[in-house]
């Protein structure tokens, strides 16, 4: 019962708070559709990283992606050929990027080719029984591999200046604030779906397995457990989660550029995760909207500052806060429960 | 149950050169409560990671129940044909519950599709209830596993084997850090198990293997030096020399 009060509890939250917003000037809106968009994200990591104890510090590679599949799709729909094609002396749009002028297969493909790419990278990594800090160093170097590519192939990409200059979705402008508004309450309704479809299946058996392979993955094989399966298809789902925030993120933003890929938005990625608290989904929301928010705050005030608070906070969460905001909480239940204990066994003396 | 329930022929492990196991060939019957003694690095633990798939040999050869080759096959799938370990420290899930842990184990189908849409039935629930009974961790079955005693711990493991029924269980010192009672409780048990598997043991302890053991196997420098009941064993000259002679030294 407690569970269930707590588990819908943030969902209360999510819609009260996304309500208040709409009522916000449209700077806000986008602002926090942004902040929703990195809600998502963050589910998507603490999945593999929280649950599963899988730390990737390349899901940023599954984002652009996605975005990049939004980004042609939204780029084709001016009807004219992208300018960066033109530079290129494209006389017409390539025929697989053309395929993406169709909604329905470019909004499919932003969740499905990072599913795609999840599988080919992860069967021969899992396969080979790389781990750890080995598995983080590898997707590390992925992201730097993806961005480069992303870079040098620019008749195709755009380049370093990504694709821009969007003009409408599905016939909505883009600049209108009703489009914003409406963008925003589609991410909201993802971001709650979202939430509840992982919270349905991490209550399943599913969730003790992933906890159990964070916990000892050696033992679980001896169980009859084929982990390395769990853990190609927690990936592929993460990866999933991230193609699918980054097509929420390109309509709401206006641009995407290889900046995405890089190693510093996956480990921000990661940061949001850890001080929400990892291995709970409302700590990994919350994670994500409070640091986005000192984010925009500190940027306002101090710009130069955000890399030394973002590193600061990842110091005070990993030394004095490894449980993250959800972790202050469970602390204090612990010490509840401690009294309790400490109760119990004076008078188990008194009775003696 | 008559028969062999394990055929192990010639095997050679090989550690860069260091020959941890040396052409050892290991026969298990059904239904038999066997012991591996012998010095450190014989190569009694070696034995037990060929058998369940945690260490590769570069020769030799094992079939399990009539033609089941188990080389080749991975960790979970001998797991799955009823090829149990018992590791040596306590490896519970720590931070699932006594009841999780032991769902886990019992889970019968253990794709990812089944793990997400299927619920654990009555029947399965009944019986991993009976076992949380028999291992007297009822009273904590909502407790997570890291606050449990060692004992307790190895008693969760125990269950946890139990619930997987296996074929043939192989355990490795399952009484090293226990009281004089915990050992003689788990010594009952494992004998109770050896009813309905095969139960292959390594252990130090000699009183325990004297107590408990109906055939030992003495394991040197990657060889087997003898095999036979524990009185036989216990006579055998070389098994003093090497083995037993420096034990008694030890305790004295």
């Amino acid at each position: 019962m407690e569970n269930f009060i707590r588990k819908n509890l943030i969902v209360i939250f999510l819609v009260i708070l996304a309500s208040v917003v709409l009522f916000l000037p449209i700077y806000y809106v986008n602002l926090f559709g942004k902040y929703f968009v990195f809600a998502i994200i963050a589910v998507g990591i603490d999945i593999i990283w929280g649950y599963t104890g899988i730390l990737s510090l390349g899901q940023g590679v599954f984002f652009s992606l996605g975005a990049y599949c939004m980004a042609m799709y939204l780029k084709l729909q001016t009807g004219a050929l992208p300018d960066f094609m033109v530079w290129s002396g494209f006389k017409s749009v390539p025929y697989f990027l053309s395929l993406f002028a169709n909604a329905w297969f470019a909004i499919p493909m932003a969740i499905i080719l990072p599913m795609l790419l999840a599988v080919i990278i992860s069967v021969p990594i899992f396969r080979s029984n790389i781990k750890g800090v080995y598995f983080s160093i590898l997707t590390e170097a992925l992201a730097l591999v993806f961005s480069l590519v992303f870079i040098a192939q620019q008749s195709y990409t755009g380049g370093s200046s990504g694709i821009t200059d969007f003009q409408s979705l599905f016939g909505y402008s883009l600049g209108s604030s009703d489009t914003i508004r409406g963008l925003f309450l589609i991410t909201a309704a993802v971001l709650i779906g979202i939430y509840l479809l992982i919270e349905w299946m991490l209550s399943s058996q599913l969730g003790k397995i992933l906890v159990a392979i964070r916990d000892g993955e050696n033992r679980l094989k001896f169980l009859g457990y084929d982990t390395i399966r769990y853990k190609v298809f927690i990936f592929t789902l993460s990866a999933g989660i991230m193609g699918l925030a980054g097509a929420l993120f390109v309509p709401q933003i206006g641009i995407v550029s290889p900046a995405t890929f890089g190693i510093f938005f996956s480990i921000e990625m990661v940061i949001w995760v850890a001080v929400g608290g990892r291995g709970t989904l409302i700590g990994a929301i919350i994670g994500a909207i409070v640091v986005s928010g000192i984010k925009t705050f500190s940027s306002g005030i101090f710009p130069e500052g955000w890399l030394y608070i973002l590193g600061g906070l990842f110091i005070l969460v990993t030394i004095v806060f490894p449980g993250g905001i959800m972790g202050i909480w469970k602390r204090y239940k612990v010490f509840e429960q401690v009294n309790l204990d400490k109760k119990f066994l004076k008078d188990l003396n008194e009775e003696k | 149950m008559a028969g062999t329930i394990l055929y192990g022929e010639n095997i050679t492990v090989d550690f860069n050169g260091f020959k941890a196991l040396n052409g050892v060939s290991l026969y298990v019957n059904k239904g038999e409560l066997r012991f591996l003694i012998g010095p450190n690095g014989a190569g009694k633990t070696t034995l037990l990671d060929v058998i369940c798939g945690k260490v590769s040999p570069i020769s030799g050869s094992f079939i399990f129940e009539e033609n089941i080759e188990l080389l080749g096959l991975r960790e979970y799938q001998r797991a799955r044909i009823g090829i149990v370990r018992k590791f040596q420290t306590p490896s519970v899930f720590e931070q699932l519950t006594v009841i999780e842990n032991m769902t886990l184990a019992h889970k019968k189908n253990k794709g990812i599709f089944s793990s997400i849409f299927n619920k654990i039935d009555k029947k399965s629930e009944n019986y991993i209830y009976e076992v949380m009974e028999r291992i007297n961790l009822i009273d904590k079955k909502l407790q997570y596993a890291g606050l449990l005693s060692h004992g307790e711990k190895q008693w969760l493991e125990i269950g946890m084997t139990m619930l997987q029924s296996p074929k043939l269980l192989l355990v490795d010192e399952p009484v090293a850090g226990m009281t004089g009672s915990e050992r003689d409780k788990t010594g009952e048990l494992l004998k109770d198990l050896a009813k309905d598997m095969s139960v292959l043991i390594v252990e130090h302890d000699m009183n325990f293997v004297e107590k408990f053991g109906e055939r030992v196997t003495v394991l040197h420098e990657g060889s087997i030096l003898c095999e036979g009941s524990f009185e036989y064993v216990r006579n055998d000259q070389t098994v003093i020399d090497v083995y037993l002679g420096r034990g008694a030294e030890e305790d004295a």
